[in-house]
Order: structure tokens, then sequence, then C-alpha cells
């Protein structure tokens, strides 16, 4: 279609040649502070509850499962294949199900769940986010279609925020199609600027920290 | 000015109810970006500004070399990239691609740049249904306008005229808490986003080194969309790119902030290619539709190619208080405020509404918040005096302005509106119910403020008829 002559009119425009080299580029802006693990968490949490997210540390396995267990409240929850998600258990809590690697399947699932359930690669500190990427542990529609939302992160995987997030993983496409950050329940204040939360995404979200 | 113009900046400044929404809603953003850059939350907030003019300045200034950059890598992860010159060919690769996978309903996430080209419009035109997702824009579409705000697009509307909406057009009892307004709109868009074929969405971000496109929002109808369906489709404009995913570093935390006082928003989604062999889900096919549509124009233009450096944040609109006044109708295109009084120019020519570069008053509150730095205070003056100059050059314009001083008079002088109003009701399609389409008489502004949008069916008996028969 008209690729070249899109490419044409930009090089004319800006007075260029195909193939004319670039100037330096500025370098990143990327500030990573020193901050201890405990630190992380309490920001974390901090941020995470701001946002009307509930937040619970668990001081084992045990812990997390119990406190999956309440929320899912007897309910039925769809979980990821997120290896700490069966190591605290919490794939095999009664009306919970796991290990959908069909599309069609997992949708299905997901459309009718009442709890989601993942597991998270990364979490910012300073914003209080969740960061996922799509894998065949983690599907995109667990953390959006149920109206409630549980993630289990362990706190080795608490980063500072988005600097650090972006030097680690300088590139997130050479690792994944899909790489979400999730901050908050979903929300809309479209009609009067009123705050409505759970417009298309899950309205309540928890979060372990392991 | 034109008419036109005239006539909808004189509307919006005489409904009080309208006036206090726009105050009310601009209020609250203004307020809610205050405290979000205060020393103590965001320290670096003017390096970061100026970091991300440095960025956007380069980028735009070796943008065929990020272009190929950005195309080399998204067909490296699987994906496609079409460049469209205009409005009309970004349309008819989305036409052909659904006629080839036998598609019939498209979901589509919030996006300024296929309202730029009335997408959903020449889609529907086709016989596609193309439903707007987010709460805003769906509203705006049952109600058939423009969006009144970049990052509000209902902005303007009372929870009494969306439950009128939502019962007119949905068939729905009548509902006026906000909370359940919504959860209807949740419960109809939920089931079109499971049976939809095609997602189209727009993109806040272009990544060169990594073929990446990047959308932010809170509602997790852009997720959606990118997600749901087999076949995505992004739709953003040449301007869009960075060279590198780590300049997200300054553009997310200036974005969230200055569009509606968030560090981050809900949602950022960084999207690069269809689903891999090992994922779960995910759409199968992955395209970007890169629009010229006058955005070259605009780059020749040494001086005020900056203008292509907005992110679409929406500040400078919050700021405004010319904005604040007459409202996002007011402008003779989908872009308003100050970023749409130096758009639209560029864009649409300077004779299109030559009044608009004036409709400030230079104060300079849009420079100073905007998170890129363009400095529109003195784009606006550029385009004034090229607004001039065209107008002595111009005897040709004679005929125009003529047109435009009908329309006025016509507008100023009810009986004639009135019987301009008849007229129009007896060409409409007999049943009436068929949205006005086409300006029954010729008149320069009417016709072009048709062409974006339609007016409701005339009544067949008009307000004043009645008065007079009673
Ligand atoms: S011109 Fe600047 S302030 Fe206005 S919408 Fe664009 S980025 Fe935001």
């Amino acid at each position: 279609m008209s690729h070249e002559t899109v490419l044409h009119k930009v090089r004319t425009a800006l007075g260029r040649t195909a193939a004319q080299s670039v100037e330096a580029l500025p370098p990143a802006r990327l500030l990573v502070p020193e901050m201890d693990v405990e630190a992380r968490i309490r920001s974390f949490c901090e941020r995470v509850e701001a946002l009307a997210g509930k937040t619970h540390r668990a001081h084992s396995a045990q812990d997390a499962r119990d406190y999956a267990s309440r929320v899912i409240a007897g309910r039925t929850a769809i979980a990821s294949n997120a290896t700490i998600l069966s190591e605290c258990g919490i794939t095999s809590l009664p009306g919970v199900q796991a290990g959908f690697t069909d599309r069609d399947e997992l949708r299905a699932l997901c459309s009718s769940a009442a709890c989601g359930i993942t597991g998270a690669d990364y979490a910012l500190a300073d914003t209080g986010t969740l960061v996922l990427l799509s894998s065949l542990h983690e599907a995109r529609l667990i953390s959006l279609l149920p109206p409630v939302y549980i993630a289990v992160v362990e706190r080795n995987r608490l980063l500072t925020g988005l600097d650090e997030l972006l030097t680690i993983l300088p590139r997130p496409a050479e690792q994944t199609s899909s790489m979400v950050l999730i901050t908050g329940p979903s929300r809309t204040a479209d009609i009067e600027q009123i705050l409505v939360r759970g417009v298309h995404g899950p309205g309540e979200i928890h979060v372990v920290v392991v | 000015m034109s008419a036109a113009f005239d006539e909808k900046i004189h509307e919006t400044l005489t409904d009080p109810k309208l006036q206090l929404a726009i105050y009310k809603a601009t209020g609250r953003l203004v307020e809610e970006r205050r405290k979000s850059i205060e020393p103590d939350v965001c320290p670096d907030y003017q390096e970061l500004r100026t970091h991300a003019h440095a960025i956007k300045r380069h980028t735009i200034e070796h943008l065929d070399h990020y272009l190929e950059e950005f195309t080399r890598q998204v067909e490296a992860h699987g994906g496609q990239v079409i460049f469209s010159k205009d409005a009309e060919e970004a349309s008819d690769f989305v036409l052909s691609l659904a006629k080839e996978r036998r598609a019939h309903l498209i979901v589509k996430s919030k996006s300024m740049t296929t309202e730029e080209i009335d997408l959903s419009e020449r889609l529907e035109h086709h016989q596609l249904e193309s439903v707007e997702t987010d709460l805003g824009e769906y509203i705006i579409q049952l109600a058939h306008e423009r969006p009144y705000h970049i990052v509000a697009p209902a902005l303007h509307k009372t929870r009494e005229q969306v439950a009128d909406l939502l019962t007119e057009r949905l068939g729905v009892p009548r509902e006026t808490v906000i909370e359940k307004q919504t959860m209807i709109a949740r419960a109809v868009l939920r089931e079109k986003f499971l049976a939809a074929d095609i997602g189209i969405s727009g993109a806040n971000f272009l990544v060169a080194d990594s073929g990446t496109v990047v959308i932010v929002e809170n509602e997790g109808n852009a997720r959606l969309t990118t997600s749901a369906p087999r076949i995505h489709i992004a739709v953003a404009g040449i301007e869009k790119l960075i060279p590198r995913a780590q300049d997200l570093a300054v553009f997310l935390k200036l974005l969230g902030r200055s569009a509606t006082g968030q560090r981050l928003t809900v949602y950022t989604s960084f999207l690069s290619g269809p689903k891999r062999g090992d994922e779960i889900d995910g759409p199968d096919e992955f395209y970007v539709v890169l629009l010229d549509n006058g955005r070259t124009k605009l780059l020749a233009d040494r001086g005020k190619r900056q203008s292509l450096y907005c992110i679409r944040c929406g500040a400078c609109l919050n700021h405004c208080p010319v904005y604040r006044k007459i409202g996002g109708h007011s402008f003779p295109w989908v872009y308003s405020g100050p970023i749409g009084a130096i758009l639209i120019p560029q864009f649409l020519g300077v004779r299109h509404e030559p009044g608009l570069p004036f409709a400030s008053s230079l104060c300079g509150a849009c420079a100073e918040v905007c998170p890129v730095k363009i400095d529109i205070p003195r784009i606006l003056l550029e385009l004034r005096s090229e607004v001039k100059k065209a107008e002595a050059r111009e005897g040709a314009g004679r005929l125009e302005r003529l047109a435009f001083r009908i329309w006025a008079w016509v507008m100023r002088h009810p009986r004639i509106y009135e019987m301009a109003g008849m007229a129009a009701a007896s060409l409409a399609p007999s049943e009436s119910a068929g949205w006005v389409r086409h300006a029954p008489f010729n008149v320069g502004p009417l016709r072009a403020w048709l062409s974006q949008r339609d007016l409701p069916p005339p009544a067949a008996k008009s307000f004043r008829q009645l008065w007079r028969e009673r």
C-alpha cells in the first residue's frame, strides 16, 4: 500500500534521505533507588490499599492458602499455571480450577468464574503495581474477566518501581507478546466524574505477598 | 470567525448546566494533576518534562528511521504494519480484512485517531457492527456525538441524560444511579467482547526498538479489546513513535499524572505481536495501521512540527480558560482546546475555521502544563499571522464568507430557522426514524458540521408550531 509513499513524504518533510544516519539519542533516564525488601513490601502494600485493593502478608504457604480460601468463600475460581499457586496449595482448594492450556476452555471458565487467581512476575513498590508477562504460566484473561482478582507475589519479586522493571527488562517484547502492569482495581469516572470500580475488569483486588 | 463556530460557542455559554459540568470536571482534573506532581511525590517532575521533550524532538526529527525500525520489529514478532496515507486507506484495510475473515462484530477501545478518521462510522456503512467499549465513548456512540474531551469523552453528559440514552437505545428500565448505569453497560459490552471477531485499539506509544504497542487505560476495555478477539488491529498516527521501551519510564509517569493525576493508570499494556507458541491466550493476528492523514504536512513545517509531540493527556484543555467556557463541541473537529486550536488549522487548513487561533487569551497556561513542553502560544501566534495572510490573499473566499453570513443570519432569526427545519423534515426519510446525514441546503458550515455527526430527525411538528397551535 502506501508504505514507501508515506516514508518518502516523511523524509522529504524532514529533509532527510533514505538510510541517512541518526544523531545520538539522549540516554535513557532510569533511576533505581536503594530500598530494602522490607521497605519495598511496606510501600507496595500501602499503595495497593490507597487504591482500594486489599493486601495480606503471608508468613507461610499455608497462610497464603487460607487467605485465598477466605476470599473465594465457596465460590468458583480459576487459577493460572504459576508455580507459586500450586506450591501454596491454592490450586487444590475446593472450587478452584486450574491447569488450562486451551484458549477456548480457559475463556469459557474465565467468563463464568467469580474469582481469578494468578502469580506475578514482578511487583512495583512505589506504585502498587503487579506486572504479568503472558506465558504458558500466565494467561491474559484470568486477571481480567472474573469480578474478583487475587494475585500471589513472592517477596523477592518486588522491585522499587517502573525504572527498575525497565532496567531488568529493557525489551519486554523479547519475552512475551503481552506484558501488563496492573495498578489497582478496574475503574471509571466517565459519568459525572463519579468513581465506579469494576467497570470491565475486576472491581475487587487482593494481593498476597508471600 | 465563522458563524457556526460563533453559534456553538453561544449555545455552550448560555447553557448553565453544561457550564457547570465543564467547570466541575476540568476543575477536578486540574486538582488531581496538581496533587500528583507535588515535589514530595514527584520531585523530578520538571526533569521528566525536559527529558520527554528531548526524546520526542529526537524521534520526530528522525521519524523515518524509527518508523522503519518499528516496522522491522513488529514483523520480527509475527505482526504486520500497514501505512495509510489517509482515512480511506486505513478504513479500506480494516474493511477488506473483515471481509476476508468473514468478521461481523468489531469491538473498539478508545482512540482519538480512529475518531479523527471516523472509523466506526465508515465500518457501519459497510454493515459491520463496531462497538465502542470505553464507558464514555460508548455513551457518546449511543448519543451519535463526538467526544467532548480528549480524555473524558462524555464529560458533558449528566446521569439523567445517560439514563435517557440507555432506556432509549437499549430498552432497559430507566436507571439514574451511576453505579448501576455502569453495570448495565458492563453487561452489554461483556457479551460483545466475547462474541467479537476483531478488536481495534489505538496506541499511546509505539516502541521502535521492540515493535511494541503501548496502551494505557483504567477500565480494562482496551485489554479486553486486544486480548479476547482473534484479530487485533492497532490504529495510530505516525507521530506516536518513541525509540526505546526504556523511554516509557519517563512517558508513563507524565501521562498518568497529566491526564488524571494517577502515578500510573490502572492498566498499561505492552503488546508485541500475536500470541506466541506457548502462550495460552491472545490474538492470532496482529496489525498496526500507521496513519499519515496530514501529519507529513505538519512535519514539513520546522517551526510548528513540535505540535506532533502531543501525547493527548488533555491537561492543556483542563487548564485553558477558553476551553473551560466554550467546551469541546464548539471546536470544529475531534481535537479541542489549545491542542485542537493548533492542530485543526494545520490539518484542515487555516481557512477551515479562521477564528480558532484567535480564540485564546494567550495566557500561557497550556505551555506551562504540557508534559512534553509544546510551545502552544507561540504556534497560535504564527497561525494567527497565517490566517491574516490567507485572508488578504483570498478574493475567492468571498462566496464562502457570504454563505457564513447567511447561515449566521438564519440562526439568529428563529422563524427562518424554523422554515429551514421544516425543509429538513420534508427531506428526511418518511418514517423519520433515520438521522439526518446530509444537509438539505447547501450552506458550507452546516454541511461541514454534518459530515462529522448526525442531527436527530426533525420532529414532524416543531416546538414553535405546537406552541402556536395551543
Ligand atoms: S498539547 Fe501537551 S498538554 Fe495538550 S494534550 Fe498534548 S501533551 Fe497534553
